[in-house]
């Protein structure tokens, strides 16, 4: 291993380093305004000057590559005059807005200037203004603070794919601007706002909302869909004011999409806080006891068969646990987790996860989407698919076209008989596949909603198995899914007991049932025709609209859950706020009713609730590590072909689900990109 | 003084006609391939012998340079670069080079295309040299004909393509990386050197970046001898240099001159002296607006070559020499220097873009008579923060004619500053000490 001399003190350091990356392994803290670990090295701030030996000038170090032998010093009188002097050059045009700029509290220029700055400004002359740029509903642009470090350029360039910040004008002119005037088209666009040193990209939601050293923080897990990406919850009383990302290399590295960030506003908006039942068709207030009663006489005298439930997208583990316990409890056996009717396998676990785990993206050289949109599906699973390609050029294939996906990829078919050839090793694709060691498959839920869809999954299991694609090392088999609920549904068997499929939704369409319990769940394309249903949720969506009677239950940032990723990664979500009005805890509200019915507790305290669930999720008994799946068996029934399309089934992105839905934000975003698709029609 | 055999451009005033048949008269392309037949290895050590220093203002060893490039050709092609992209006042040789003698920068593009295994050269030219541009086209295209570039370029197996490039209105362009920036299609903003272009340059690949002067003079080196070329001028300043003498003379002009020829031999012998004679001169700048001036006392001595301006805290630059009198106003003359180059700084790296503005307004109100002593410091202060702490040499240069100025006009500048407060406080402001400071050696 290569040394090097930091202050007289040896360090250390793998090849490829540089010496801003040497020098805080050795503990000296270099200032830094350019320089991020996850973008390309721009080199423009000039903080991170240092000493070397051997050279009259000051290097900068987040460029120069760190080599054998260097001697550096960060403590000198030249370093420090360096920094002092560029740091005067940054603040010499640089507005006196901390008292009402957003950043302030939490501002890189704020902290490196008290630590590495002079007292007192020398400049006499008047500061430069700069036009405020607009760049859509979610970016507050203040460019007169901007001090053109480029991080917001590199990011997306780079990481998010659309080119469309740059820098216009020369020298003191310059600036960062779309030119364009019209919102970033990418679904990563707020990350720029964290990146942002200074205070010239700020929220615009959370424009002077609260200052950061007022808020709580608390570290918990998005649920607006199903990669589980880090967040930190930042709370002020009992609101969310905004939500950040917080660092994990195997996830979502530092980003997070926009919907995760900035969907937190519909939390305050459209709650249920109080208990509602239907009287004369008009939905009035009630007590918890009325509710209660209501629905365990209803309960009562309803068939068993004429019964189902229905639990949402944004759901807990331990919700669906309870949840499925009540229902046994009281002998019921149609549920459902699904809002369309796709394939699954509940078998075993690689049936529906993503086994070769978000990070294990990077090792792959083929990649094959069938019937996936991961843009929009998971934002974040495809900054990942574009860092490998960047870093590898690795060839992408899809069979379905999903329009834009950030880097270029072939459609090589739209049939199902596409997929039916490579199946058969009939196909070019197949030439491709012998070619490459760690090829990577992922199916969407639009191809498993074909009739096909059986056919898709088991036959691309069989013929990745044939062809040595899943073994101890590597597996190539990943099912992409779209709510944060459905592995941990899926782990629970959360599913009628006949063959998985179809049964439910037939049975929903014909109405069959005469009472439904909905849990959070607002997706489903369901009609009422004199059901009596109870709703219990957090929002007041489509379902509790026609609902007879209304629970209140807490929101994903009011309560503490355990959440499956796609990846069948167990996440802990912490409690970030307490429930508004009279809301109770889902599994309370079971309890209660099963108490009324049969008079007992399904589940005395939460740890008995924990300890229940944790012990039914397979092959993974560890918080925040991947499952450790089988891969020998091979599943012997195959599915029926049939020729036809695969779609990729639209998706609303703004408008997912309902804490979207109530959001202010998503739904300027929403009218921002269907103004952006307008315009591009026309233009 | 040059003698008359030893000059190498015969045609700068165009009185012998630039076309091929005329360049041909005054032995250009001759034997060009018996230079290129004595191989690279040759060719690079004749260079380095020579002593030739690069031209364009940094005074680079240009033997040296080449032999950065690449011995064997690997992955990536390897490219050689003309930078004729003149943008430093007081500079305008590049522009009868390309008029009037094209033909002497094409056969020396080959030579130097061979040296350091380029099969393709770009010339890039300042987008205001339009008709300059034009006439090397047309040089181009008529030494293509004779087949003195192409396929088998003069028989020698070696195959040359040349290409013009216009930029577009942009000093910085004139930076080596920037100019590589600017021929990718970027916006022409310098790289971070290391890596260096001979290694990591256009699209990648190595390549030589050279001034039209320096490669011009190649052919005739090796085909007179590097000894030749070393017998003039002296050691490590050798060979011939065009000066472009302009200001307050009586006939600005360009011409080659011996390196190290005394400066007042120069402006009085080919420039006609200054206006007003030699007792109205106050200051010279000698090389493009980007060095330091010289005042008078220091003129009477002093010889042009780089090494003695380097003496004197100047440098020779491209010798753009430019002469100002005692009419002018010398504080006016550097404020509009210095708002040249605050116009001109590409934005990127932080002390460049602020600090040269910044100068730029303390001079205009010195010029004005605005400005106060205190500010006076804060300009020295403000140029020393910017020197050496920017990317590429573009702080140096528009740092350093500020100092010359400081340095040689205090008294001037003194008597310009009349805005000091009428009352002058005495505050007894305790010195802070910096905290890391002290947790260091030297605290």
């Amino acid at each position: 291993m290569p040394k090097i001399f930091i202050n007289n003190k040896e360090i250390e350091f793998q090849e490829g380093m540089t010496v801003l990356q040497a020098c805080e392994l050795a503990g000296a803290e270099i200032p830094r305004f350019c320089y991020h670990e996850r973008l390309s090295i721009a080199g423009n701030c000039r903080m991170c000057l240092v000493e070397m030996e051997k050279s009259s000038k000051p290097i900068a170090s987040c460029a120069m590559p760190a080599t054998d032998g260097m001697k550096i010093k960060t403590n000198t009188q030249m370093v420090e005059k360096a920094r002092k002097g560029v740091m005067e050059f940054l603040l010499v045009n640089h507005p006196l807005d901390c008292p009402v700029c957003d950043q302030g509290g939490e501002c890189d220029l704020q902290d490196q200037s008290l630590y590495y700055g002079f007292d007192s400004s020398r400049f006499k002359e008047n500061k430069r203004l700069v036009k405020d740029k607009y760049m859509g509903p979610l970016i507050k642009t203040q460019m007169t603070r901007c001090i053109h470090c480029t991080r917001c350029i590199r990011f997306a360039t780079e990481v998010a794919g659309v080119s469309e910040l740059g820098a216009i004008g020369r020298g003191e002119d310059m600036e960062i601007t779309t030119y364009l005037e019209k919102s970033m088209t990418s679904e990563l666009s707020g990350n720029v706002i964290d990146l942002c040193p200074v205070g010239a990209l700020t929220s615009k939601p959370y424009a002077f909302e609260a200052r950061p050293w007022e808020l709580k923080k608390t570290e918990s897990i998005d649920v607006m869909d199903a990669v589980g990406s880090n967040i930190r919850v930042d709370s002020y009383g009992w609101e969310v004011k905004r939500v950040l990302p917080r660092l994990n290399n195997s996830i979502n590295e530092e980003w997070i999409s926009d919907k995760t960030r900035y969907a937190c506003d519909g939390l305050l908006k459209q709650r249920l806080d109080k208990v509602y039942i239907r009287r004369e068709n008009k939905l009035v207030e009630a007590s918890w006891d009325d509710a209660i009663n209501l629905i365990s006489s209803k309960i009562d005298s309803t068939d068993n068969d004429k019964i189902a439930g229905h639990i949402g997208g944004l759901n807990s583990i331990e919700t669906i646990n309870s949840f499925k316990k009540f229902l046994e409890e009281i002998n019921v056996k149609n549920y459902e987790f699904r809002e369309k009717d796709f394939y699954v396998n509940p078998e075993e676990k690689m049936n529906y996860i993503f086994n070769s785990s978000i990070q294990g993206i990077e090792k792959s050289d083929l990649l094959l989407l069938v019937g996936a949109n991961p843009r929009l599906e998971a934002t974040i699973l495809n900054a990942r698919i574009r860092k490998t390609y960047l870093k590898n050029k690795l060839p992408i294939l899809s069979i379905g076209d999903p329009g834009d996906l950030t880097y270029p990829y072939k459609v090589i078919g739209t049939k199902t008989d596409d997929i039916k050839q490579i199946l058969e090793g009939k196909s070019e694709i197949n030439n491709l596949f012998k070619k490459s060691k760690n090829p990577l498959v992922i199916i969407g839920e639009s191809a498993l909603e074909l009739k096909s869809g059986k056919y898709i999954l088991e036959g691309l299991k069989d013929f990745l198995h044939k062809n040595k694609f899943i073994n101890e090392n590597w597996n190539s088999f990943n099912i992409l899914s779209q709510n944060a609920a459905t592995v941990g549904a899926l782990d629970l068997n959360f599913l009628n007991k006949e063959n998985g499929s179809g049964n439910f939704f037939d049975k929903l369409k014909n109405h069959i049932f005469e009472l439904l319990y909905f849990v959070g769940s607002d997706e489903l394309n369901f009609q009422k025709n004199n059901e009596f249903i109870i709703y219990q949720g957090s929002h007041g969506d489509r379902m509790a609209e026609i609902a007879d009677v209304v629970l209140p239950s807490p929101a994903y940032t009011e309560q503490n859950g355990f959440f499956i990723n796609l990846e069948g990664r167990l996440q802990k979500a912490y409690k970030a706020t307490n429930p508004i009005g009279n809301a109770k805890e889902d599994w309370k509200i079971f309890n209660l009713i099963c108490n009324k019915l049969k008079n007992k507790n399904l589940f005395t305290n939460y740890k008995d609730l924990i300890d229940d669930s944790l012990s039914k999720i397979k092959d993974s008994k560890n918080i925040d590590t991947l499952p450790v799946t089988q891969t020998k068996k091979i599943n012997l029934s195959s599915g029926n072909f049939y020729s036809e399309d695969v779609s990729i089934r639209p998706i609303d992105y703004y408008f997912s689900n309902p804490v979207a839905r109530a959001s202010k934000t998503m739904s300027d975003c929403r009218a921002e990109k269907i103004i952006n698709i307008e315009n591009r029609k026309i233009g | 003084m040059l003698k008359e055999e030893n000059k190498i451009f015969k045609n700068l005033y165009n009185e012998h006609g630039w076309e091929l048949e005329n360049a041909v008269k005054r032995d250009d392309w001759l034997d060009t391939k018996k230079i290129i037949d004595k191989g690279r290895d040759w060719i690079i050590n004749e260079i380095k012998t020579s002593e030739l220093r690069g031209r364009g203002g940094a005074g680079f060893s240009t033997g040296l340079k080449w032999s950065f490039a690449p011995k064997k050709v690997g992955s990536r092609p390897h490219y050689l670069v003309i930078n004729a992209d003149e943008s430093e006042p007081g500079t305008c040789k590049d522009r009868d080079i390309l008029r009037f003698e094209p033909q002497k920068l094409i056969e020396g593009c080959l030579i130097a295309s061979y040296a350091v295994n380029a099969k393709v050269c770009y010339v890039y030219i300042r987008g205001e040299y339009s008709n300059e541009g034009k006439r090397l086209q047309e040089a181009i295209d008529q030494a293509y004909s004779k087949n003195f570039i192409g396929k088998n370029a003069c028989n020698t197996g070696w195959d040359l393509d040349i290409y013009i490039h216009y930029g577009a209105g942009a000093y910085i362009c004139g930076e080596e990386t920037a100019l590589l920036e600017s021929l990718e299609g970027n916006k022409g903003q310098p790289r971070l050197k290391p890596p260096f272009p001979a290694l990591v340059g256009l699209y990648g690949c190595p390549t030589i970046v050279n001034n039209v002067e320096t490669i011009a003079v190649v052919p005739t080196i090796l085909r007179r001898g590097a000894k030749w070329f070393a017998s003039m001028g002296r050691p490590k300043n050798t060979g011939t240099k065009i000066f472009c003498i302009s200001g307050n003379v009586n006939t600005p002009c360009n011409v080659e001159e011996e390196m190290g020829i005394p400066l007042k031999e120069l402006i009085e012998k080919h420039a006609g002296g200054v206006i007003g004679g030699w007792k109205n001169l106050q200051a010279v700048i000698p090389g493009g607006s980007s060095m330091p001036m010289v005042p008078k006392d220091i003129c009477e001595t002093l010889r042009m070559d780089f090494d003695s301006l380097v003496g004197v805290k100047s440098g020779l630059g491209t010798a753009g020499v430019v002469v100002i009198n005692k009419d002018e106003d010398i504080i006016k003359c550097m404020a509009r220097i210095a708002r040249f180059y605050k116009h001109e700084s590409c934005g990127q790296c932080t002390p460049c873009r602020e600090g040269a503005g910044w100068m730029w307004r303390i001079l205009e109100r010195t010029a004005k008579g605005e400005a106060t002593h205190k500010d006076i410091d804060l300009l020295s202060d403000v140029t020393k923060q910017i020197e050496g702490h920017t990317i590429c040499a573009f702080g140096e240069g528009s740092a350093w004619p500020v100092q010359g100025l400081l340095r040689h006009f205090r008294k001037e500048i003194d008597k310009r500053c009349t805005a000091d407060p009428i009352f002058k406080k005495k505050r007894k402001i305790p010195y802070l000490i910096d905290q890391h400071n002290l947790e260091s050696k030297d605290a």
